[in-house]
C-alpha cells in the first residue's frame, strides 16, 4: 500500500474536484469536501495501523523520480513524530469542515472555493510531514501558505476587510521571509552535503562547524517564524484573529506545528553540533515566550487574539521541551504538539460558535452568556481547562513531561516555565468569567441566535475532541509508544543517551530492601 | 557507589535516633481480595458524576439520590476494606492499574495505595461526605441546578479519593488539581453572581500558586531519586543532602498552604463561602482543605529529616492559627466566621505535623474530629440560613433556639467541641497538640506553646460570640418595615436534621473514642505514639491554663453579647479595624500583585502591538529595501504572487503525476 502518497495526494485531488463545483451549488461542495476529508481520515487510520511503533526510524517509504540532475526525488516516509501529526490533521480537518459549514456564506465569495482551499491546505500540510526529501519538504512548506493566505484574506469575515487583508499580507510576508532564508539554507546544504536532497543521506553528512551553524540558522529562523517563537510572533494574533474560526483552529492547531516539527526533523539530526550551540538561545526565546505571551494574553480584548496569544505561550513550552534534549522533555514536546492541536482546536472552534451567535469577537460584548448557552459554556470551560493543562485532560501529560524533563538538566528554566502554569490559570479563568459568568449582558437577550444552544452539527464537531482529550488524559500510552522511539532516535543524534536520560542525582536503594 | 554509601551512613549517624525510623525501607504488599478493587472507590462516584452531568432534565427527579447512593457505596466498600486491612500482617497494600506516563527512566503508574492513613481519610471523606450529600438533597431541593450540583459533588468525592489513594506523587497531584476543579465549580456554582464567579477564580488561581510548588517538588524527587513513587521516595529520603530536603519540603509546604488556606495563601478560603453551604461544610471545612495536612503527614519521612523545615511548618501553623482567630473575632457573616475558624483549626493541624514525631498522629486525629464538628456547625449554619431566608449576618439573628431546637442543640455540641470543653471531642484532640508544642526544646517551646494557648482562648471567644448572637439574646431579625423580609424561622426537614444529629454525636464522642486507637492504628505510617513530657510546664498546668483561658474567652463573649449587639458596624480601634479587613492581607495582595500585574499586562500589550511588532516589521522592511516600499505593497501584489505560487505548486504536482503515470521519461 502506498499510504503516504495517497494521504498527500487525496486531499489535493479532492480540492480540485470541489473547486470545480459550480458556485450555485454550495451544499454539494460542502458535502463533497466532507466526504474527501473522511476518506483521508480513513487512510490516516490505515496508516496508523500499518506503522510499527518499535520498527525502523523511517517507515512506509516510497520514492519516485523527480529531478535526477539535482538528486531530488519524490520520496515519502514517516517517523513516529510525523505520524502523530498526520493523524491530528486527518482528524481535525473533517471536524473543521463541519464546523465551518456556514462560515463561507457570510463572505459573499465562492463557497466551493473555501472548501477547496481547506482541502488544499490539508494536502500541503500532510505533505510537509510525509516528505523525506528536503526540497520536497521546502516546496510543501511554501505552497502551504497559499491556501491559508486566501482563507484569511477573503473569508475572514469576523473582522473588517481592511484588517483581514492586513493580517493576510502580514502572514504571507513573515512566512515568505522565513521561507527564503530556508531556501538559501536548502541550497547551501545541497552544495556542502554532496549534491543530494535525500534526508537519510544528509543525516550521514558531517558539515563543518561554521557551515552547520549557518545552515541551522537558515532553517531555524524559518521554523521559529512559523511556530512562532518570540519575537517573531506578532503575525499570529493578527492572522488568528482575522481567520475564520475553523481555519484558525487549523492554523494554530497544525500549521504552526510544522515549525516545531521542522526543528525536530531537520535542525536537530542534520546539524547536531549547531543545535547544541544554539540551544541556550532557543530555550531563552522559548521561555520568554511562555511568560510574555501569557501576560499579553491576559490583557487582550478580542477572544480570538487572546486564544492566539495563549498558543504562543504554549509554543514556548514546546520549544523548551525540544531544546532541553532529554527523552522526557522531547516526548513531552511532541505530545504537546498533538494535545495542543486538540485543545486549542477545540477552543478556537467553540470561540467560533460563540462569535457566530454574537456577531462580535470582543470579550466585553459577552458577559453571563452561560445562562443562555449552558452547554456551549460547559464545552468552552472544558476547552479552557485543557488549555491550562488540568490533570485528567491530555495537555497535562505533555506539559508535565516537558517540565520534569527540563528540570533534570536545567532547573532555572523549568522553574520559570512553571510560573507559566499559574499565568495560564489566570488568562483562562478570566476569559471564562468575562464571557460566560456574572450578570448577563442585556444586549445578548435581544439576539435570537444567543438562545440556540449547541446544535447537533456542533455537537458532532466537539464530541470527538472532548473524548480524545479525556482518553489521552488518562491513557496517553498508545501515543507515547509511537512518539518515544522517534524522539529517542532524534535526540541521540544530538546528545549521548546518558545526557538524554540522566541518572538520578542521588544513588538510591531499591524500595523494600 | 562507595562514596554515596559513606555519605548515607554519615547522614544517618548525624541525624541521630529520629531518622533511624525513617531509614527503614518502606514496602507495600500487592493488593489482594477485596482490596484489589480499590479503584472502584473512585470509579463509582466518578461515573455517577459523569451520568449526572451529561444526562438531560429527565434525570432531575432522581439525580440527587444517585449522587447519594454512589457515595454510600464508596463508604460501605471503604469500610469493608478497612476491616480487611486490619487483619493483614502488612497493613499497606498497593495496586498498579496500568502504566500512565512511561518515558525513558520516568515510569509513572496509575497506582493506588491503601494503608492506615489512607483508610482514615477514605472513611472521613465518604462517611461525612455521605451525610452532607444527604443534607444537600434537602438544602438544594428548590434549586434548579440541583442535578448539576450533585454532579460536581460526586466529582469532588472521586477526586478527593484519588488524592488520598494514590501510591505516587503524580496521582496525588492528579487528585489535588481535581479537587481544586471541583472546588472552583462549586464556589462559583451560582455563576450568575459576580461575587461567586470572582471567588471561584480567586480560589483556583491562589491554589495554582501552591500547585506550582507541589509540582516543582515532584520534579526535585525525580531529578534526585529517579522516581515519584512513595515507596522509593520514602525509602531514600534520608540519603538526600539536607539542603535538597529543605528545598523539597518547602516546595511541598507551599502546595499544602495553598490547598489548606494557610499563610500566606489563606485569602481565598473565606471568599469560598460564596458556594452553597453544603460545599462549605464538605470541601472547605471537613475534607479538601485538610489535604495539605495529609500531604505533610504522608511525606513525613521528608519533613522529619530536616529540623529547619519543621520549624517553618510549625511557624506557619502557629501564625495562621492566631491570624484566623483574630480575624474570626471581627466578622459578622456566620459562614465567614466559620471559615476563619477553619483556617485557624488547620493552623493547629499544621502546628502538629510540623512538630513531627508523635504529633503527626495528633494532627490527623484533630483533623478527623474537626471533620465532624466543623461539618456539623456549617450544616447547622445552613439550617439557620434555610429557616431565615438565607440571612447570614449574625447581627440579624438572636433567640433562634426556641424555633429550631435540633439545630440549636446540635450546633451547641459543635461549639463545645471546638472550644475544647471536656469530654467533647475537641478537648481530646486539641489539648495534646498544645502540650506537644510546649514540649519543643528551648524558647521555641514557650513561643509555640503560648501561641497555641492564646489561640484556644480566642477560639472560645469568637465561637461563643457566634453561638450566643445566633441562638440566644434578643431577636434582631429583619422586618418588612425596614424594607427587608419578615422572618418566620422554622426547623429544617429530616433529611437535614438527621445528618446534623449524627455529626453532633460525632462531635461529642469522636475525640474520646479515637484518641488512642487511631494513634495506634497510624503507627505503621507515622511512627509510634509518644507521651510528651514538656520540661517547661507540667502537663496538668498546661491543661488547667488552657481550660481557664477557654472559660475566660467564652465568659467574656457571653458578657459582651448576651444582650445582643448593634445592627451596624461600630467605630473601633486599630486592631478591630484591621481584623475586619482581614489584617490587610487582601489589601496587600491587591497592592503588590493585582494592580501592578494589571498595569504590567497592559503595558506589555502596548509594547507588543507597537514595539515588537514595529521592530520586526521595520526589520523586514529594511531587508525588503526601505520602509516606504513595505507600506506601498498592495494586496494585489501579494495576491498575484500567491496565485503564481499556487500555480507553480500545481504544476510541480502535475509533473509528479505525469511521471508516475509514465507519460514522461
Amino acid at each position: 500500500m502506498k499510504y503516504l502518497s495517497i494521504l498527500t495526494l487525496a486531499p489535493l485531488i479532492g480540492a480540485l474536484t470541489v473547486a470545480f463545483v459550480p458556485r450555485a451549488k454550495p451544499e454539494l461542495a460542502k458535502r463533497l469536501a466532507l466526504i474527501w476529508s473522511i476518506v483521508v481520515l480513513a487512510v490516516g487510520v490505515a496508516t496508523w495501523v500499518a506503522y510499527k511503533p518499535g520498527g525502523p526510524r523511517l517507515q512506509l517509504q516510497e520514492s519516485y523520480t523527480w529531478i535526477p540532475a539535482w538528486g531530488a526525488k519524490f520520496s515519502f516516509a514517516v517517523d513516529g513524530i510525523a505520524l502523530v501529526m498526520i493523524a491530528l490533521i486527518a482528524l481535525l480537518v473533517p471536524l473543521v469542515i463541519l464546523a465551518s459549514w456556514h462560515d463561507a456564506e457570510k463572505s459573499k465569495r465562492s463557497v466551493p472555493a473555501y472548501f477547496a482551499l481547506l482541502l488544499a491546505l490539508e494536502g500541503t500540510m500532510i505533505g510537509t510531514f510525509t516528505s523525506a526529501d528536503v526540497l520536497l519538504f521546502y516546496l510543501f512548506f511554501e505552497v502551504m501558505l497559499v491556501p491559508m493566505y486566501f482563507i484569511i484574506g477573503s473569508f475572514g469575515t469576523d473582522v473588517p476587510a481592511k484588517q483581514r487583508q492586513y493580517a493576510a499580507v502580514k502572514f504571507f510576508l513573515y512566512s515568505l521571509v522565513g521561507g527564503l532564508l530556508m531556501l538559501a539554507a536548502v541550497i547551501g546544504m545541497w552544495v556542502y552535503g554532496g549534491h543530494t536532497f535525500d534526508w537519510q543521506t544528509l543525516t550521514n553528512v558531517e558539515f563543518t562547524t561554521t557551515v552547520q551553524r549557518w545552515l541551522f540558522l537558515g532553517f531555524f529562523i524559518a521554523f521559529a517564524i512559523k511556530a512562532p517563537f518570540f519575537p517573531f510572533h506578532t503575525w499570529l494574533p493578527d492572522a488568528g484573529g482575522a481567520a475564520p474560526a475553523g481555519a484558525a483552529a487549523l492554523l494554530v492547531g497544525v500549521m504552526d506545528k510544522v515549525g516545531t516539527f521542522g526543528i525536530l526533523r531537520y535542525c536537530l539530526p542534520l546539524f547536531p553540533e549547531a543545535s547544541r550551540w544554539f540551544a541556550p538561545w532557543a530555550i531563552g526565546l522559548s521561555v520568554i515566550g511562555i511568560i510574555y505571551a501569557a501576560l499579553v494574553a491576559i490583557g487582550q480584548k478580542d477572544l480570538k487574539r487572546l486564544v492566539s496569544y495563549t498558543s504562543i505561550a504554549h509554543f514556548g513550552f514546546i520549544g523548551v521541551g525540544i531544546f532541553a534534549f532529554t527523552y522526557q522533555a522531547g516526548s513531552g514536546a511532541v505530545l504537546y504538539m498533538v494535545n495542543h492541536g486538540l485543545a486549542t482546536g477545540l477552543l478556537f472552534l467553540v470561540v467560533g460558535m460563540f462569535v457566530a451567535r454574537r456577531g462580535s469577537t470582543l470579550v466585553t460584548d459577552f458577559g453571563g452568556a452561560g445562562k443562555l448557552l449552558p452547554l456551549l459554556a460547559g464545552i468552552f470551560f472544558i476547552a479552557g481547562m485543557a488549555s491550562l493543562a488540568l490533570p485528567g485532560l491530555a495537555p497535562f501529560v505533555s506539559e508535565f513531561l516537558v517540565l520534569i524533563g527540563t528540570f533534570t538538566v536545567n532547573k532555572p528554566v523549568a522553574v520559570i516555565a512553571t510560573i507559566g502554569i499559574i499565568l495560564a490559570a489566570a488568562y483562562v479563568l478570566w476569559m471564562i468569567q468575562r464571557t460566560t459568568q456574572g450578570n448577563t449582558n442585556p444586549a445578548l437577550l435581544d439576539l435570537a441566535p444567543m438562545k440556540r444552544d449547541l446544535s447537533l452539527r456542533e455537537g458532532i464537531v466537539v464530541a470527538p475532541l472532548i473524548v480524545l482529550l479525556i482518553v489521552l488524559g488518562f491513557y496517553p500510552k498508545p501515543v507515547l509508544d509511537v512518539i518515544n522511539p522517534a524522539v529517542q532516535a532524534t535526540l541521540t543524534d544530538v546528545v549521548t543517551p546518558e545526557r538524554a536520560d540522566p541518572a538520578p542525582a542521588t544513588s538510591t536503594v531499591e524500595a523494600g530492601k | 557507589m562507595q562514596p554515596t554509601l559513606m555519605l548515607a551512613e554519615a547522614a544517618q549517624a548525624s541525624a541521630g535516633d529520629a531518622s533511624a525510623a525513617l531509614q527503614a525501607a518502606v514496602a507495600y504488599a500487592p493488593a489482594t481480595g477485596i482490596l484489589s478493587y480499590m479503584w472502584l472507590l473512585i470509579a463509582v462516584p466518578a461515573v455517577s458524576a459523569l451520568i449526572l452531568l451529561t444526562t438531560g432534565r429527565w434525570a432531575d427527579k432522581w439525580g440527587h439520590w444517585l449522587g447519594c447512593a454512589a457515595v454510600l457505596f464508596s463508604f460501605v466498600l471503604g469500610a469493608a476494606m478497612f476491616f480487611e486491612l486490619r487483619d493483614l500482617p502488612n497493613r499497606a497494600v498497593q495496586l498498579d492499574l496500568y502504566s500512565f506516563i512511561p518515558v525513558g527512566s520516568l515510569q509513572v503508574d496509575f497506582g493506588f495505595l491503601f494503608d492506615p492513613l489512607t483508610a482514615c481519610f477514605v472513611l472521613l471523606i465518604t462517611g461525612v461526605g455521605f451525610l452532607i450529600h444527604l443534607y444537600a438533597t434537602g438544602y438544594m431541593a428548590h434549586d434548579e441546578g440541583r442535578r448539576r450540583f450533585f454532579g460536581y459533588f460526586n466529582l469532588f468525592i472521586a477526586a478527593m479519593l484519588l488524592l488520598v489513594l494514590g501510591n505516587n506523587y503524580v496521582m496525588l497531584y492528579f487528585g489535588w488539581e481535581g479537587v481544586g476543579l471541583a472546588s472552583y465549580l462549586l464556589i462559583s456554582f451560582w455563576y450568575g453572581r459576580p461575587s461567586a464567579a470572582t471567588a471561584g477564580k480567586k480560589a483556583f488561581i491562589m491554589n495554582r500558586v501552591g500547585d506550582a510548588g507541589l509540582v516543582l517538588g515532584i520534579f526535585v524527587m525525580f531529578a534526585q531519586l529517579g522516581s515519584v513513587n512513595y515507596d522509593v521516595v520514602f525509602s531514600n529520603a534520608g540519603l538526600l543532602p539536607s539542603t535538597t530536603i529543605l528545598v523539597l519540603g518547602l516546595l511541598l509546604l507551599l502546595g499544602a498552604c495553598g490547598k489548606s488556606g494557610q499563610f500566606p495563601l489563606q485569602a481565598w478560603l473565606p471568599d469560598a463561602m460564596e458556594g452553597p453551604t453544603p460545599v462549605s461544610a464538605l470541601i472547605h471545612a471537613a475534607t479538601m482543605v485538610t489535604a495539605g495536612v495529609y500531604l505533610i503527614a504522608r511525606s513525613n519521612p521528608i519533613f522529619s529529616a530536616n529540623l529547619t523545615l519543621q520549624t517553618v511548618v510549625v511557624s506557619v501553623g502557629a501564625l495562621t492559627l492566631l491570624l484566623g482567630c483574630i480575624i474570626g473575632s471581627a466578622k459578622d457573616d456566620i459562614k465567614r466566621v466559620l471559615a476563619w475558624s477553619t483556617v485557624s483549626q488547620i493552623g493547629y493541624m499544621f502546628l502538629g505535623v510540623g512538630l513531627g514525631g508523635g504529633a503527626y498522629a495528633l494532627a490527623i486525629i484533630h483533623l478527623l474530629a474537626h471533620g465532624f464538628f466543623k461539618a456539623n456547625m456549617f450544616l447547622g449554619a445552613g439550617s439557620v440560613m434555610h429557616g431565615m431566608n438565607d440571612q447570614v449576618d449574625i447581627r440579624r439573628f438572636g433567640g433562634l433556639w426556641k424555633y429550631m431546637k435540633i439545630t440549636w442543640l446540635t450546633f451547641m455540641m459543635g461549639w463545645l467541641a471546638i472550644i475544647g470543653i471536656p469530654p467533647l471531642s475537641g478537648f481530646f484532640t486539641k489539648e495534646p497538640i498544645i502540650v506537644a508544642a510546649f514540649a519543643r526544646p528551648g524558647w521555641t517551646g514557650w513561643l509555640y506553646g503560648f501561641a497555641a494557648l492564646i489561640g484556644a482562648g480566642l477560639t472560645a471567644f469568637y465561637m461563643t460570640r457566634l453561638f450566643i448572637l445566633t441562638f440566644h439574646g434578643p431577636k434582631r431579625w429583619t422586618t418588612a418595615k425596614e424594607g427587608s423580609v419578615d422572618q418566620h424561622p422554622h426547623e429544617s426537614p429530616w433529611v437535614m436534621t438527621i445528618p446534623l444529629i449524627l455529626l453532633a454525636l460525632g462531635s461529642i464522642f469522636a475525640g474520646w473514642l479515637m484518641a488512642s486507637p487511631v494513634a495506634e492504628w497510624l503507627t505503621p505510617v507515622l511512627g509510634p505514639p509518644v507521651e510528651e513530657h514538656p520540661t517547661t510546664l507540667s502537663h496538668t498546668t498546661i491543661t488547667v491554663l488552657s481550660l481557664a483561658l477557654t472559660v475566660a474567652g467564652a465568659g467574656l463573649a457571653y458578657a459582651l453579647f448576651n444582650k445582643g449587639t448593634a445592627l451596624e458596624p461600630q467605630p473601633a480601634g486599630a486592631l478591630v479595624t484591621a481584623a475586619r479587613n482581614n489584617l490587610y492581607t487582601d489589601a496587600f495582595n491587591e497592592a503588590v500583585f493585582e494592580k501592578p500585574g494589571k498595569w504590567f499586562t497592559r503595558a506589555l500589550v502596548f509594547v507588543d502591538n507597537k514595539g515588537v511588532d514595529g521592530l520586526v516589521n521595520g526589520l523586514a522592511a529594511l531587508v525588503g529595501g526601505g520602509s516606504g516600499r513595505l507600506r506601498r505593497l498592495q494586496t494585489g501584489f501579494v495576491r498575484s504572487y500567491a496565485l503564481s505560487m499556487l500555480l507553480g505548486g500545481v504544476l510541480v504536482l502535475g509533473a509528479f503525476a505525469a511521471v508516475q503515470l509514465g507519460w514522461m521519461g
